[in-house]
C-alpha cells in the first residue's frame, strides 16, 4: 500500500515531464494506471522517462533493408517540413554480419528512448541457423509482446472486398517464432512451439482491453486447438478466462483454416482478432491483402515499456529497392501512429489526413495499387496538402 | 550433394519397389469394386447417402462397406475398425469425423489418426474457378500438395515441468520432406504443370522448415523442365488473395497447407465445392478439400453435395473407372454451371436433394444406361 501512494505522488511530481509513455499507458489499458502498478509492484521506478528534451522527442529510427532507408528517408522528410519536434537517432543494423553488436546496439537505444521506428531487417536464409531473425531478436529483447494491426478499407483503394474493419492482435514473442529448434536424429528436426499461461492471459488482457477501449463488440480467439491440444488448448482457456472479465464484449473462437477460408468469402464478420504468433502472422498478411497491399497497412508493436512501430506486413521489399515505386503509405501511416504514441496528436491528423486525401481524392497510386505514381510523386503530394492545410511548414 | 540425394530417393525407391510386391491386390471380385464408406458426423452421413443414391443410379460397379466411427467415445476400437477396413480395401470415401475439444487431450483426433497409420502422406487439392460460380477471382487452377503425416500435426506436446507453459513439437523429417517433394513432382511432371512453389517459414524455422526447403530444392534438381521457386507463406497468402493466378503446384509441409488449401478453397468458392483426396503408398482415402464437419447444417437439406460427388469422381479415377467418373463429373459440372442450381452457399436457393436429382437427371440425359429415376 505504502508503495502505492509512493507511486502515486511520485506520478504527480513526474507528470509534466512524463507526457509521452505514462499517459499513453493510461489510455491503452484503459482501467486505472493505479491497478495496473499493484500488478507490477516497485518495477515502475525503474523505467526511464520518456526522451523528451526540450519539448522534443528523440526517437530511434533503424532503416533496415530493402525499401526500409528510403521510405524512412520519406518520413523524416516529411517530419521535417511538417515541423514536428521529434528528432531521430539513427542506429544501422548490417544483416549480413554475424555478430549481434548492431542489433544490441540499436536495442540499447531503443531502451533509451522508449520508441522506435523500423524498416525491416532482412533474414538471410544461406547464413548458418545460429544467426537468428534480427527482428525476432528485437521483439523479444524489449519483450514487444503485442503486435497490432489495424486493416481497413480505404475508400480510394480498389479492393474486391469493401468495408472491412479488423484489428488483429498478435502474440509477438512466443508461439512458433521460439527459435527453438534441434536435430536430435540426423534428418530429423524438431521445431518447438512454446504457449505459456502468462504470455497468453497477458495478450487476451491487452485484446480486451483495447477493445473496450476503441468501443469494439466482439473479440474472436483464432487457434487450431483440434490438433494442438495443449498448446492451442491452453491459449483459448486464458482467452476465456479473460473473456469472463469483460461482459460488454462477446467472445468466440475459430479454428484457423476456417478463419482463412472467412477471411476471403467474408471479412466483414471480423472485428477484433487475438491469436498466437504464426497465425497472426498468416491473418494478418491475408487482411492486408484484402484492403490492397502490404504498402498501405501500418503495424505497431507494444510491450509494457517500449513501442516500435513499422508496416504491418514486414516486408523487406528487395526486388522494388531503389525504384523510387515502393508504396510510402504504410511507414508514414506507421510515423503517425508513432505522433500518436507520443501525444502530438495534432501532429499525426495533420499528416494523416494529408496521406489518407492523397489515396481519395487525388488518387495519386503507386503500382502496388495499380497507379502509376512514383514514391516521391506521392510523398511530394502529401507535403502539398500539409502546406495548404497546415499552421506552419518549412519551405515547399 | 547429388550424389547422396540419389542414393537417398534410390533407397526410397527400393522401399517402395518391395512394398509393391506385397501389397493386397485390389478389392475387386467379380468385376464390382469394394470401398471402405466412413460416414462421420454432421453432414457427413447425408452426403455419404447421396453418394450412395447417385452411384446406385449410375449402376458404378462399387459396393461400399460402411464403417461407423463413434467420436464420442474414448476407445480407439472404432477407428482400428474403421482402418483394417481400409487396409482391407485398399481404398476409402470419408466424411470428416468431430474432434471434441472438451474431451481430454489423450484423446486423439480420429482423422488424424486414420492418415498416420494408414501413412496417408499427401495430400492433395485441386481449386479450379468453376465458369457458374461467381466469385472474386477467376482463372485460378491450383495445385495444392501438403505433406499429410508430420509436421505440426504429430500430437506431440506436454506440458514442462514449469506449469503453465506448454511446448508443442512440430516435427520435420528429410525422408517425408523428399517423399512429398517427390510426389510433387512427379504429379506436376504427370499433370504437364510448369511451376512448383514451395511454402515455407524459413526465416523464423530455420533448421525445421529449412530442412523442408533443401529437400524439395533437391528433388527439383531431378525436373529441369519443371521451375521450382519458394515463397514464405505470409507473403503466399498475401499473394493468393490479390493474384491467386500466378500459382500453378505449392507444396508445403502440414499447418501452412491447411492454411492455404482453404484459403484457395474460398476463393474458388468455398467448402462445398472442392474435393481433396489423401494419397498414401498403398492406399487412398477421398473426402472434402477442406474436412468440414458442418454441424450447424446437418440434416437440413442445406449443405453443398458437390464437393463430396467430385470426391467420389477422383475414387473412381483411383480405380480406373474412368468413365464412369467422366460421366458423373460432367454432370456435376453442368448442374453447377449451367443449371445454376446453387446451394445456400454459394448464394442460391437449392437444397441438397434438388442439386443432386438435378445430377442424376444430367447423368440420365447423357449416360448409357441408368436406373429409372
Amino acid at each position: 500500500m505504502a508503495a502505492h501512494t509512493a507511486v502515486l505522488s511520485m506520478s504527480k511530481i513526474l507528470n509534466p515531464f512524463w507526457g509521452g509513455r505514462l499517459g499513453n499507458t493510461v489510455k491503452v489499458f484503459g482501467t486505472t494506471l493505479t491497478s495496473h502498478r499493484n500488478k507490477t509492484g516497485n518495477r515502475r521506478d525503474d523505467i526511464p522517462p520518456p526522451a523528451k528534451y526540450g519539448g522534443r522527442h528523440t526517437v530511434t529510427l533503424i532503416p533496415g533493408d530493402g525499401i526500409g532507408p528510403e521510405l524512412l528517408n520519406h518520413v523524416r522528410e516529411v517530419f521535417r517540413f511538417s515541423c514536428v519536434p521529434v528528432d531521430f537517432e539513427v542506429v544501422h543494423v548490417n544483416s549480413a554480419q554475424e555478430s549481434e553488436d548492431d542489433i544490441n546496439d540499436a536495442i540499447t537505444a531503443i531502451r533509451r528512448n522508449g520508441v522506435a521506428l523500423k524498416g525491416n531487417i532482412e533474414t538471410k536464409h544461406t547464413m548458418a541457423p545460429s544467426v537468428k531473425s534480427r527482428n525476432n531478436l528485437l521483439r523479444t529483447t524489449l519483450d514487444l509482446y503485442a503486435n497490432v494491426m489495424h486493416c481497413q478499407s480505404l475508400p480510394g483503394v480498389q479492393t474486391r472486398h469493401k468495408n472491412i474493419d479488423i484489428m488483429i492482435i498478435r502474440e509477438n514473442t512466443e508461439g512458433e517464432y521460439s527459435s527453438l529448434e534441434h536435430e536430435s536424429v540426423s534428418g530429423v528436426v524438431e521445431s518447438l512451439k512454446i504457449i505459456t499461461r502468462v504470455n497468453s492471459l497477458r495478450i487476451a488482457e491487452y485484446a480486451f482491453q483495447l477493445a473496450r477501449e476503441k468501443g469494439r463488440k466482439r473479440v474472436t480467439a483464432v487457434h487450431k486447438a483440434n490438433i494442438m491440444k495443449l498448446g492451442d488448448g491452453l491459449f483459448l482457456q486464458c482467452c476465456r478466462e479473460v473473456a469472463s472479465g469483460y461482459p460488454d464484449i462477446t467472445f468466440d473462437s475459430m479454428i484457423v483454416d476456417n478463419t482463412t477460408m472467412q477471411l476471403v468469402s467474408q471479412p466483414q464478420q471480423f472485428d477484433v482478432m487475438v491469436m498466437p504468433n504464426l497465425y497472426g502472422n498468416v491473418v494478418s498478411n491475408v487482411c492486408a491483402g484484402l484492403v490492397g497491399g502490404p504498402g498501405l497497412v501500418p503495424g505497431a508493436n507494444y510491450g509494457r515499456d517500449y513501442a516500435v512501430f513499422e508496416t504491418a506486413t514486414r516486408n523487406t521489399g528487395k526486388s522494388i529497392a531503389h525504384r523510387n515505386i515502393a508504396n510510402p503509405t504504410a511507414m508514414l501511416l506507421a510515423g503517425c501512429m508513432m505522433l500518436d504514441h507520443l501525444k502530438l496528436y495534432d501532429y499525426a491528423t495533420l499528416i494523416r489526413n494529408a496521406i489518407l486525401t492523397t489515396m481519395n481524392e487525388t488518387r495519386l497510386h503507386t503500382a502496388d495499387i495499380g497507379g502509376q505514381g512514383t514514391t516521391s510523386d506521392v510523398v511530394q503530394s502529401i507535403m502539398r496538402i500539409i502546406h495548404s492545410t497546415g499552421p506552419l511548414t518549412s519551405a515547399l | 550433394m547429388m550424389a547422396r540425394s540419389v542414393c537417398s530417393l534410390s533407397g526410397t525407391l527400393k522401399l517402395v519397389f518391395s512394398n509393391r510386391l506385397t501389397r493386397p491386390p485390389p478389392a475387386r471380385y467379380g468385376g464390382r469394386h469394394t470401398v471402405t464408406l466412413i460416414p462421420g458426423d454432421g453432414i457427413g452421413p447425408e452426403l455419404a447417402n447421396h453418394v450412395c443414391e447417385l452411384f446406385r443410379f449410375c449402376c458404378v460397379p462399387v459396393d461400399f462397406e460402411v464403417v461407423n466411427v463413434d467420436s464420442s467415445m474414448d476407445s480407439e476400437e472404432d477407428i482400428d475398425n474403421a482402418i483394417m477396413a481400409i487396409r482391407r480395401n485398399g481404398v476409402a470415401l470419408k466424411g470428416n469425423i468431430e474432434t471434441n475439444h472438451n474431451l481430454p487431450p489423450s484423446y486423439k483426433s480420429r482423422n488424424n489418426l486414420l492418415r498416420t497409420t494408414l501413412d496417408l502422406y499427401a495430400n492433395v487439392m485441386h481449386c479450379q474457378s468453376l465458369p457458374g460460380v461467381t466469385t472474386r477471382h477467376r482463372d485460378i487452377d491450383v495445385m495444392i500438395i501438403r505433406e499429410n503425416t508430420e509436421g505440426e500435426y504429430s500430437s506431440l506436446e506436454h506440458e514442462c515441468s514449469v506449469p503453465g507453459v506448454v511446448e508443442c513439437l512440430k516435427i520435420i523429417t528429410k525422408t517425408k520432406s523428399l517423399r512429398i517433394a517427390d510426389y510433387a513432382f512427379r504429379t506436376a511432371r504427370a499433370k504437364g504443370r510448369r511451376l512448383v512453389t514451395a511454402v515455407h517459414k524459413a526465416n523464423i524455422m530455420k533448421l525445421g522448415d529449412g530442412l523442408f526447403l533443401e529437400c524439395c530444392k533437391e528433388v527439383a534438381s531431378g525436373y529441369p523442365e519443371i521451375t521450382f521457386d519458394s515463397m514464405i507463406v505470409d507473403n503466399t497468402t498475401m499473394q493468393l488473395v490479390s493474384r491467386p493466378q500466378q500459382f500453378d503446384v505449392m507444396v508445403m509441409p502440414n499447418l501452412y497447407g491447411n492454411i492455404v488449401s482453404n484459403v484457395c478453397a474460398g476463393l474458388v468458392g468455398g467448402p462445398g465445392l472442392v474435393p481433396g483426396a489423401n494419397y498414401g503408398e498403398d492406399y487412398a482415402v477421398f473426402e472434402t478439400g477442406t474436412r468440414n464437419t458442418g454441424k450447424s447444417m446437418a440434416n437440413s437439406n442445406t449443405a453443398n453435395p458437390t464437393a463430396m460427388l467430385l470426391a467420389s469422381c477422383l475414387l473412381l479415377d483411383h480405380l480406373k473407372l474412368h468413365a464412369y467418373a467422366s460421366m458423373i463429373r460432367r454432370a456435376i459440372i453442368s448442374t453447377v454451371t449451367e443449371t445454376q442450381l446453387h446451394t445456400a452457399d454459394l448464394g442460391g436457393q437449392g437444397s441438397t436433394s434438388e442439386v443432386v436429382q438435378s445430377v442424376m437427371n444430367a447423368v440420365q440425359s447423357t449416360g448409357p444406361l441408368t436406373l429409372s429415376i
